[in-house]
């Protein structure tokens, strides 16, 4: 099935989310949170200061409601983020199409968080804290980041590093087979990971019923949804809830 | 004895207030000063969770003043512009003053910049890894190079001061930096017209944000070009009302009335090309950039309430043509009161501009289950905010009392003096 992928050895990691599957139980939140040595917000936080890779949104569509998960699009084609951060924190790397960042370089201006339409960028407003014993269940892939910087999904980096580094020692070449934590621990399995350089997987991404969150705006979001509810499809198109009175 | 303590400082031929009075007025200033650097210490050594920006409202109250003091602060470049290279003789009353303000303007935003960024110790990695596509970069380098170029522009000011000026090698120096000093000038409205456009250009470009986003020129935004004609048009009508504003506090004709006239003129003409062209790409924006990006315009105002139609309408028309019309009609402008409120009315317009650029940007919802948010800025805010303030006031004040910031003062008292 492999064909571009093999040949560049390069790969367009993509996420098909599954709306009709999705019940907005959590788990890939926490999954997320477990795996990326995230911390869990301190007595203060506040929805909107909290630090959240991942969010699940609920969705009012008139019926039953659907959920959402949202996290960072990955966009390819012009990463709206990438381009205005001043000294080169966020990275595109062609090599896995993931938009990196590196909290290392960055300065915490938070002009990429300005710039990203789906708010998926979160500011460590504080130093990060983890209850007693708990620094001990940290994951060693993953760097801890420091307060004033800006933080995002990678598509667990982590993890795909690890997988580089098994292909390596197992003599394969091409790009890498993973799966983020969130698909992982998905378990209604509405989350599907893959390359858009997979003639299968790009075409699952292409089928009738599936679109992406603001994808007039032509930064080309690789996270796909769908649905074969035409009201949840309608809840995602505009922008805004007006709420009046 | 106190009263006399610092007359030696004082320029001969002008007047000044008892030492012991100039302290009362220094007082609540340095009280302010005070407070707002212990907020500073706090969201330095605490984090800025110590303010009520999030992570929706990444900018608050301190992006959107440094902008407003910014475009404000314009007028120390584009007097010098107009003084040093368009000759425009009778603004040499008030370039020592533009100069002052300018320098208060800059620093200021550089100091709340530093406290606003996350990780300020790392600000010299802008400078190690640019990334030249950003409008931040260009913004973080012109800003730096100009408040070089403003410092340099106030040491002949600040050697001037009467125990100075006494000293042969100061005055030599003062007198050889003043020759050099067009190209300065040159070398300022160089580094503003640039960071003045991408600061435009900081919200111009982001295609992620259809309420904010603009096509441009080449890879400027138009709000690039808009910006800097915003700042060129309220720069003199700042320096007007910053020189009327020290009139009243000291109770002195500081210029005469062509320099405001001047002022007033130039401004309003800038005002008024700046509203049209304002007009046309906010005409651009609803008919085109906006639609073709699946938001169609009107809906950024449907939420009424703070962000309504009338922003839009109060920032383009009263704030904009109103005052343009003010300052162009010589026998409105000939009325000292009417020229103030233009100029003032310039300024709000200019403050509500930056406003919408960072406030009215980040309140409003981009994906289609996300809502309007509002955001009041915390106490450390306002109090960071006041340190910038009474900072400004206190350079300003100082720099009044012991330097000449208005070369005419002496002249006109002395014509008082006679009458």
């Amino acid at each position: 099935m492999r064909k571009l992928g093999a040949e560049t050895k390069t790969a367009r990691y993509a996420m098909l989310i599954d709306l009709d599957r999705c019940n907005g139980c959590g788990a890939c939140m926490v999954a997320c949170a477990v795996e990326n040595n995230v911390p869990p917000p301190q007595a203060s936080a506040t929805p909107r200061t909290g630090l959240n890779w991942l969010r699940v949104f609920r969705l009012k569509t008139g019926g039953r409601d659907a959920f959402i998960p949202v996290m960072c699009m990955q966009c390819e084609d012009e990463t709206p983020c990438q381009s205005v951060c001043p000294q080169k924190a966020v990275e595109f790397d062609p090599v896995t199409g993931i938009v990196g960042q590196i909290p290392e370089r960055c300065l915490g201006c938070r002009y990429c968080m300005a710039a990203c339409p789906y708010q998926a960028r979160v500011f460590n407003w504080r130093d990060p804290q983890w209850p007693a014993g708990m620094e001990k269940a940290l994951n060693p892939r993953v760097s801890v980041r420091q307060r004033g910087t800006v933080e995002k999904c990678n598509f667990c980096h982590g993890r795909w590093q690890a997988a580089l580094e098994k292909a390596a020692h197992d003599g394969e070449e091409g790009p890498v087979h993973y799966t983020p934590a969130c698909a992982e621990a998905c378990p209604a399995q509405a989350i599907r990971f893959g390359d858009l350089n997979d003639e299968e997987f790009a075409a699952a991404c292409h089928e009738q019923g599936v679109f992406r969150l603001l994808d007039t705006l032509g930064t080309g979001p690789k996270v796909f949804y769908r649905t074969s509810r035409a009201e949840v499809r309608e809840a995602t198109r505009g922008f805004g809830e007006v709420r009046r009175g | 004895m106190v009263e006399r303590l610092d007359e030696a400082w004082i320029a001969r031929g002008v007047r000044r207030a008892p030492f012991g009075r100039f302290l009362l007025w220094a007082a609540p200033w340095a009280a302010l000063l005070a407070l707002g650097a212990y907020a500073i210490f706090l969201c330095l050594r605490g984090g800025l969770f110590h303010t009520n920006m999030d992570n929706r409202y990444v900018f608050g109250l301190w992006i959107f003043l440094d902008l407003a003091v910014i475009a404000l602060g314009a007028g120390a470049f584009f007097t010098g512009f107009l003084l040093y290279v368009l000759k425009k003789t009778e603004l040499k009353a008030v370039i020592n003053s533009a100069v002052v303000i300018g320098l208060v303007c800059y620093s200021g935003a550089v100091l709340i910049l530093a406290v606003d960024v996350g990780q300020p110790l790392r600000a010299w990695f802008t400078f190690y890894h640019p990334n030249v596509h950003s409008m931040l970069t260009e913004v973080t380098f012109c800003i730096t190079c100009y408040l070089t170029v403003l410092l340099i522009e106030y040491v002949p000011i600040f050697l001037k001061n009467r125990r100075l000026k006494w000293k042969p090698s100061m005055l030599v120096f003062e007198y050889n930096l003043h020759k050099v000093m067009v190209v300065f000038a040159l070398i300022g409205t160089l580094l503003s017209f640039f960071h003045q456009g991408s600061l435009g250009g900081l919200f111009g470009v982001l295609r992620g944000r259809p309420f904010a986003f603009r096509e441009g020129f080449l890879i400027w935004p138009s709000t690039f070009f808009l910006f800097v004609l915003s700042a060129m048009a309220v720069g003199p009508s700042f320096v007007a009302l910053t020189t009327w504003l020290a009139e009243k506090a000291t109770r002195r004709r500081l210029v005469k009335d062509e320099v405001y006239q001047t002022l007033g003129r130039i401004s309003g003409k800038l005002l008024l090309a700046y509203v049209f062209f304002k007009c046309l790409d906010t005409m651009l924006w609803i008919n085109q950039t906006a639609p073709e990006r699946g938001f169609p315009a009107h809906r950024f105002y449907e939420y009424g309430g703070a962000f309504g139609t009338w922003i839009l309408f109060t920032e383009i028309a009263l704030l904009g043509l109103i005052p343009a019309l003010l300052l162009l009609k010589p026998e409105w402008r000939a009325r000292r009161g009417l020229l103030i409120t233009g100029a003032a009315m310039a300024c709000l317009g200019v403050t509500l501009n930056r406003f919408v650029f960072t406030i009215q940007t980040l309140a409003l919802p981009t994906m289609p289950f996300d809502r309007l948010l509002l955001y009041w800025p915390s106490w450390q805010e306002f109090a960071a905010f006041g340190f910038v303030v009474a900072y400004g006031m206190l350079v300003y004040s100082f720099s009044y009392r012991y330097l000449t910031l208005f070369p005419q003062e002496r002249e006109l008292a002395m014509t008082e003096a006679r009458r």
